[in-house]
């Protein structure tokens, strides 16, 4: 039995994201990435004495809306606490934060894997808090222990979060990577949060155990912090889970502790000593009433809720035919799925669609570097007319793939394409039938095989004909006509 | 009689009729501070140059009569927690000794709009933490009516500055009763608000759900001047109330016929000095001549008030003053050889003892652990102590008190026992754990020739009431005119 028969693996993930409000949380402060340091600040996101927080409702507005999209409960009277620890990035040395109130509680969200397959996982809770400034510091080793000097960009203090805690019900990083993917596209989707890892806007710790199948009792588990992609997460988690195996079979007993994910080594390593037992001694902040929420509010919110990722992708398949894995591709973001739409729509031809935008478009953007499908140069429009060459035969497919790479590349319209380089499609059957002359003419070994029995050789055939056609020769009828010419 | 001894509603009077200027005023309270001061030691910082340019642009409202209001032109002192941009704020820490905030309390700006002059800042125990000025980091604050003795705390300075006619006005704050308590100890008007009243923004937090910022003033009439002034709701504090604020001054009574006083039962205990006792009594029998009708009632938590308080403030004080740290202002020990070690010292250097104390005990009420026998509880028991006031106030309009079981006591008597200290703020903590409107006005002297103040408490946002009784007394006494020798 493998180790992988024999344990189960836990995984809970918290998931901190940034929300894209105008201002911070707690103060008038532009909430933005990328400016220089320390500009975006007031007595407020400084922490000095005597300032008090003034809370931003837009905060509330986007962490209702996250939380309904979550499929959680709003609560009607929730509070802000305070979080007490001493870090120079925390200017107050606490840091509001929602402790046993919470805006949204009990919610669910659903993936879907690559076989199809549907799970549900619970969402425990969603608070809303403030992040803290960044340190950099002044190393010549690039370890902080040796950092002559450490400097402190508050631009980041105070930037609304939205925290987003699972309930322990991943059974793989595959499902860790699966609803995550889920979280970042109901956020994006809602227009409450960038999500953007590497501007840091979307953060994720996991907390990870394992147990013997069959037992009840959770493991100890062991939380990772500093994974900065979602691949980074998936492999972090099978890290991790291979360690606990390892000393569960040893007999090692495994410890309550934090680690942290070494992306360049690929391992993790305890947070030792930094960490202990901390207490962040909670108490509720004196300094912002309580947070009533109205059901007409929460109304109000949830009627703003655009069709969710997971309803577009059954749409998608129920109205496009499409399979569940391309559904799931297509509806991850919805400037995507828009694009779809359109291609789709313009062409009546969804399937055609999917695999066009699915393979070349997607696999080009990439090559790219390019993220925004909004500033491809193909629109939705050439794309689907390009499709409509392909079916009324001007075109064929391979030949397609020619006129995409242009049209990538100028953004010229595919028929201009077509015509400037001479790419329409050989449907005259006299024209064919020269070539395929030429070709059985050139080949008479080849072809005595193919007489003699042996099919598999067409093949070669049909290759050698749409070569001397530069690829021009309708598919189609070289196969029949070769066929005919050939008798079999 | 000198400028510096009049009150707001005398000098505003002769300013208008353009008989004084604003400049004459602050020369007057100056003088005044530099005659007396070094006795005093009132003041931590004298602002000259910015009192004067403030008294020219007075002066220019006045002559050109524009936004010309009551404190157009008055000197008003400041109790050392209330930022105000540019001007050391050290709320009489060490931590901060030096530190210049980037911007202005609320009730600074609304003071300045009205055309207030600013004398200086005035000495506190470190944080507010303390009922007897001698927690100051920089020097002890000496009661003008005996120089050996304290002036109260934590607003002790504001107290013993409107007492010595060093300023004609001050602010004070109050959180367990640093307003009211020093105003007894020095015969002044001390009054605290209702919590959410007066914007706390800028004010230098100690305990956030107890802080609140209040007049001290030599009458009651002039009081009413201040807090319409400072009241309000603010936009930077979210517990200020958008409640209507009346004109107070023009509203306000001489008469308290058939007005209830009632007087709590838990609050006439052994322990009050006799004088003190015996001075209540015949503040009860002014209020029964004056018509007023005198009620027995009950506040029946009163015993834990002072035991819920040192949980709650020091608790909320813990948290407001972990921010010094060294990190970004205030003092930093340069030698440390890391973070930790940072905090630490710092720390260790830049707090005062009772700071300290403070600090360790609001810690230890929130751990994991205690949270829930103490800070929990604690809160328990104070919306209790609230209930008690709420069904008193369907009895009766106004609750009167002694502000403190004594007169003034030596520096340096109680400052060795932290306990016997608290106690002096026994009547002032319970309301304000209830957040209740309270003033204390003179109303006698003891043998020693030591002031004696009592407590007016009325329901949340009866300011007017405790206004009401507090002025019919001071028109049919004149313990508020004594002012000391020195």
């Amino acid at each position: 039995m493998s180790l992988k028969e024999k344990y189960e693996i836990v995984i809970g993930l918290e998931v901190h994201a940034e929300l894209n409000t105008k201002t911070k949380i707690f103060c008038g402060c532009k909430n933005e990435f990328g400016a220089e340091a320390n500009t975006y600040v007031c007595p407020n996101c400084l922490g000095l004495p005597g300032s008090l927080p003034v809370f931003n409702k837009q905060v509330l507005h986007h962490a209702v809306k996250a939380g309904l999209a979550l499929n959680c409960t709003i609560a009607h009277k929730s509070k802000f606490d305070r979080k007490n620890y001493y870090y120079p990035d925390l200017p107050k040395a606490y840091q509001i934060s929602q402790f046993d109130m919470p805006i949204a509680v009990k919610g669910y969200l659903d993936i879907v894997n690559k076989q199809g397959e549907k799970k549900r996982l619970g969402i425990t809770r969603l608070h809303m808090e403030e992040d803290a400034g960044k340190l950099i510091h002044l190393t010549k080793t690039g370890q902080i222990a040796d950092a002559e000097e450490s400097l402190v960009d508050y631009n980041r203090g105070g930037v609304p979060l939205a925290e987003i805690v699972s309930e322990p019900d991943m059974r793989s990083s595959e499902d860790a990577y699966l609803y995550l993917s889920a979280v970042k596209a109901i956020l994006k989707y809602t227009n409450v949060s960038d999500c953007n890892m590497e501007e840091g806007s979307l953060r994720c710790d996991a907390n990870i155990s394992i147990r013997p199948f069959g037992q009840e009792k959770l493991g100890v588990k062991v939380e990772v912090k500093n994974m900065n992609s979602f691949n980074n997460v998936r492999k972090a988690i099978d890290y991790e889970v291979e360690r606990q195996m390892q000393m569960a079979e040893a007999g090692e007993a495994i410890i309550q502790e934090t680690r942290l994910w070494d992306a360049g080594k690929a391992k993790t390593f305890s947070m030792r000593g930094k960490e202990g037992a901390h207490d962040y001694r909670y108490f509720p902040e004196p300094d912002l009433p309580i947070l009533e929420t109205s059901a007409e509010y929460i109304n109000t919110i949830k009627a703003e809720l655009p069709e969710l990722p997971l309803q577009k992708a059954e749409r998608f398949i129920s109205q496009y035919g499409l399979p569940a894995y391309d559904a799931g591709v297509l509806t991850s973001e919805i400037p995507l799925a828009d694009y779809f739409e359109k291609v789709a729509k313009l062409s009546a031809e969804p399937k055609l669609s999917s695999n066009w935008i699915m393979g070349d478009l997607l696999a080009k953007m990439n090559e790219a570097g390019e993220a925004d499908i909004e500033k491809v140069k193909v629109t939705p429009e050439k794309l689907a007319k390009m499709l409509g060459l392909i079916k009324n035969a001007t075109i064929s497919g391979k030949i397609a793939k020619t006129v995409f790479e242009d049209m990538y590349a100028t953004g010229n319209d595919p028929e201009q394409i077509v015509k400037e380089k001479g790419l329409v499609q050989i449907t005259d059957t006299k024209a064919i039938e020269e070539v395929i002359d030429k070709v059985i003419a050139a080949n008479p070994a080849i072809v005595a095989e193919i007489k003699g029995g042996k099919v598999q050789a067409m093949g070669f055939m049909t290759g050698q004909i749409m070569k001397e056609s530069k690829g021009k020769a309708n598919p189609q009828l070289v196969n029949e006509l070769l066929k005919k010419k050939l008798g079999v | 009689m000198e400028l510096y001894q009049q009150t707001i509603e005398e000098l505003h009077k002769a300013l208008t009729e353009k008989k004084i200027k604003p400049k004459d005023i602050l020369d007057s309270v100056y003088q005044r501070v530099d005659a007396v001061d070094h006795k005093v030691k009132a003041y931590l910082l004298v602002t000259k140059e910015l009192a004067y340019t403030m008294a020219a642009t007075a002066e220019d409202r006045l002559m050109k009569n524009e936004n010309v209001t009551e404190l157009t032109g008055i000197p008003i002192g400041l109790k050392d927690n209330m930022c105000l941009e540019g001007v050391p704020t050290t709320c009489a820490a060490k931590m901060l000794a030096g530190y210049r905030p980037p911007y202005t309390a609320t009730v600074l700006k609304k003071l300045t709009a009205a055309g207030a002059v600013f004398t200086g800042k005035l000495n506190m125990d470190e944080y507010a933490f303390g009922s007897s000025t001698e927690n100051s980091s920089f020097f002890p604050t000496h009661n003008p009516w005996d120089l050996e003795r304290v002036p109260g705390g934590s607003s002790g300075g504001s107290a013993a500055a409107v007492s010595a006619d060093m300023c004609i006005a001050s602010l004070g704050s109050d959180t367990g009763g640093s307003i009211k308590q020093p105003a007894s100890l020095c015969s002044v008007t001390g009054f605290k608000p209702t919590y959410g009243r007066v914007s706390r923004y800028g004010l230098i937090a100690f305990a956030s759900s107890l802080d609140q910022i209040g007049p001290m003033t030599k009458t009651v009439r002039d009081n009413a001047i201040m807090l319409k002034h400072i009241a309000g709701a603010d936009e930077n504090d979210s517990t200020s109330a958008a409640i209507n604020i009346p004109n107070y001054l023009k509203d306000i009574k001489t008469d308290v016929k058939g007005l209830r006083i009632g007087l709590p039962e838990e609050y006439f205990i052994d322990g009050i000095q006799k004088e003190v006792k015996e001075a209540m009594q015949a503040a009860i029998e002014v209020y029964k001549k004056l018509g007023a009708q005198i009620v027995k009632v009950n506040l029946l938590h009163t015993d834990y008030a002072v035991d819920v308080y040192y949980v709650v403030a020091p608790a909320e004080a813990s948290s407001n003053l972990a921010r010094f740290d060294g990190v970004q202002y205030g003092l930093r020990d340069t030698a440390a050889q890391n973070m930790i070690d940072m905090y630490k010292r710092s720390r260790q250097q830049g707090f005062g003892k009772e700071t300290k104390r403070r600090i360790m005990l609001g810690t230890y009420v929130l751990s994991s652990g205690y949270y829930e026998a103490y800070y929990k509880k604690a809160q328990k028991v104070r919306a209790l102590i609230k209930q008690d006031f709420d069904e008193a106030f369907k009895k009766v309009d106004i609750l009167l008190t002694p502000t403190s079981p004594t007169t003034s006591f030596k520096i340096g008597e109680k400052s060795g026992d932290p306990l016997t200290m608290y106690l002096s703020d026994i009547f002032t903590i319970a309301p304000n754990l209830a957040g209740l409107p309270g003033m204390s006005i003179p109303c006698g002297f003891d043998e020693k020739n030591l002031p004696i103040g009592m407590q007016l408490l009325a329901k949340p946002f009866g300011e007017q009431d405790i206004f009401n009784a507090a002025n019919a007394f001071q028109y049919a006494t004149d313990w508020h005119t004594r002012r000391p020798k020195i």
